[in-house]
């Protein structure tokens, strides 16, 4: 799969840590995510809060590496970028227990979700998340003991060397261990597949020409430009 | 051409149908000569699978329905390659859901890298056709990302083969009929000529916000007749010229739950 990913593979093609090419983000998974839709969780189209994990795919066209530019749509004047934690799977993962769950991560990657901004999630078009290249990784993947806990990082997200966003993986609804829990219940993981633990909101917006930085703890930082498509 | 990827005897093979037709299938020739009951070997997905785009509510009634759906965008959603399976493959229905339905689909595999593909050369991108089967759990859905992937992404939840047809086989993908029938009664009939969204409009749409390339596949969704299935329940899923795919639905315990 990561042969037609190009480049791709130069970065991440290196055992343990091969990407399969499976990269899955979790919605409003950040308390901050949730406080912003306020009462609206309740109201139509939603009509409760979200009880299973709110998962989406970035299909392997999306992937893309650190420092690449990202296409922003003609007629689009700002994306999002959904800065995550992402966990790389190390071995096959099925209906794992809380206890056990990290010792199926082989490690830690940053995720740049980015995403054509989009105020209901009821039944968004996959073209507000799934475009060419709207979601860089990297730099590379830090190995999960050299990450003393998943639940403690900081993660800051800077828009032309501008702090933007400071979040924290303590605030997350579903901890680290316990989305996979939840996820591998109903869908196992493989090796390789990247599960990225939701963003904060609101996430920072860039425009034509702007670079983000995404920091994490210990993950190294994740730089992109964006620039409008020629049309 | 109709090739399938099947396990046998401790190799992965390509295999072709044995019999006069493939409809039998009972028996399968593999590339290096043996010919083998169909029940003795594992098929696989018979193609490597890249990104699989789904179409929810693609089917209409009625012209006059269709008419009006046609000015709206198709919903699509995507599948992990964790809920892939193939022929004769089982699916596990969880204790206590009320409604577990299949659903039968033609889905077309594409050949050559498609980006910003006009309508009228969106069929020279296709390497072929297979059946699909695309599980849902209704019990699951809830209204945040629709159908979400507690739903759709199950594991064995999306189910391909037996077959892959080279394109040049099918004459027109724009009018094929469907069906599916469990434990041998017929429960889903439909004709890809009422699809809402035809295959060269969802390549072209598709194609113009992201690049499809050989091995991704758009299953394009199932006409009415959807019903609930049951442990031991055997789902067959029929379309013409491209065989039949067989799928049984199974209880927790047999997958130690």
């Amino acid at each position: 799969m990561l042969a037609d990913a190009g480049c791709f593979s130069i970065a991440f093609d290196v055992p343990p840590y091969r990407l399969s090419g499976a990269v899955y983000g979790t919605l409003v998974n950040h308390r901050s995510a949730l406080a912003a839709l306020g009462d609206s969780v309740d109201q139509a189209p939603y009509n409760a809060p979200p009880k299973a994990p709110v998962l989406y795919i970035k299909p392997r066209n999306t992937l893309a590496l650190p420092g690449s530019v990202v296409c922003i749509p003609h007629g689009t004047p700002e994306l999002e970028v959904g800065a995550c934690v992402g966990m790389v799977i190390g071995r096959t993962a099925c209906k794992v227990s809380e206890s056990q769950a990290l010792d199926y991560v082989a490690g830690y990657l940053i995720v740049a979700d980015v995403s054509v901004p989009h105020g209901v999630f009821h039944r968004p078009c996959i073209r507000f998340k799934a475009r060419d290249g709207f979601c860089p990784m990297g730099p590379v993947v830090t190995a999960r003991a050299a990450v003393a806990n998943p639940d403690a990082l900081t993660i800051r997200t800077y828009v032309d060397d501008v702090l933007v966003q400071t979040a924290a993986t303590a605030d997350l609804i579903r901890p680290a261990a316990r989305l996979l829990t939840d996820v591998t219940e109903f869908m196992t993981l493989a090796p390789g597949d990247v599960l990225a633990l939701g963003a904060a909101a609101p996430a920072p917006r860039v425009r034509s020409g702007q670079t983000s930085r995404i920091e994490i703890d210990g993950l190294g930082s994740l730089s992109n430009r964006f620039m409008e498509a020629v049309v | 051409m109709m090739r399938a990827r099947v396990a046998y005897a401790g190799a992965i093979h390509e295999a072709t149908p044995a019999g006069e037709t493939a409809a039998a299938d009972d028996s399968v020739r593999l590339a290096d000569g043996r010919v083998v009951a169909a029940a003795d070997v594992v098929w696989l997905p018979p193609f490597n699978v890249g990104t699989v785009i789904a179409l929810g509510l693609n089917y209409a009634d009625h012209a006059k329905e269709l008419a009006f759906n046609a000015q709206e965008e198709p919903l699509v959603f995507l599948k992990g390659p964790g809920s892939l399976l193939g022929h004769r493959g089982v699916t596990r229905r969880p204790a206590g859901v009320k409604f577990m339905h299949y659903e039968c689909e033609l889905a077309v595999i594409i050949g050559r890298p498609a980006k910003q593909v006009a309508r009228d050369q969106a069929l020279t991108h296709v390497a072929g056709y297979c059946i699909a089967n695309d599980y849902a759990i209704r019990d699951y859905l809830e209204n945040w990302y629709r159908p979400n992937l507690r739903v759709k992404n199950r594991d064995g939840g999306t189910v391909l083969g037996p077959w892959f047809v080279d394109a040049a086989d099918v004459a027109d993908p724009g009018n094929l009929a469907l069906k599916t029938s469990v434990n041998g009664k017929l429960t889903q009939q439909g004709n890809t000529r009422d699809l809402i969204f035809d295959i060269p409009y969802l390549i072209e749409y598709l194609s113009s916000f992201m690049t499809l390339s050989p091995g991704d596949v758009i299953l394009t969704g199932t006409p009415e007749g959807v019903v609930n299935v049951m442990p031991g329940d055997v789902v067959a899923c029929e379309i013409d010229g491209l065989g039949r795919l067989v799928n049984t639905i199974a209880a927790d315990a047999e997958f130690g739950r």
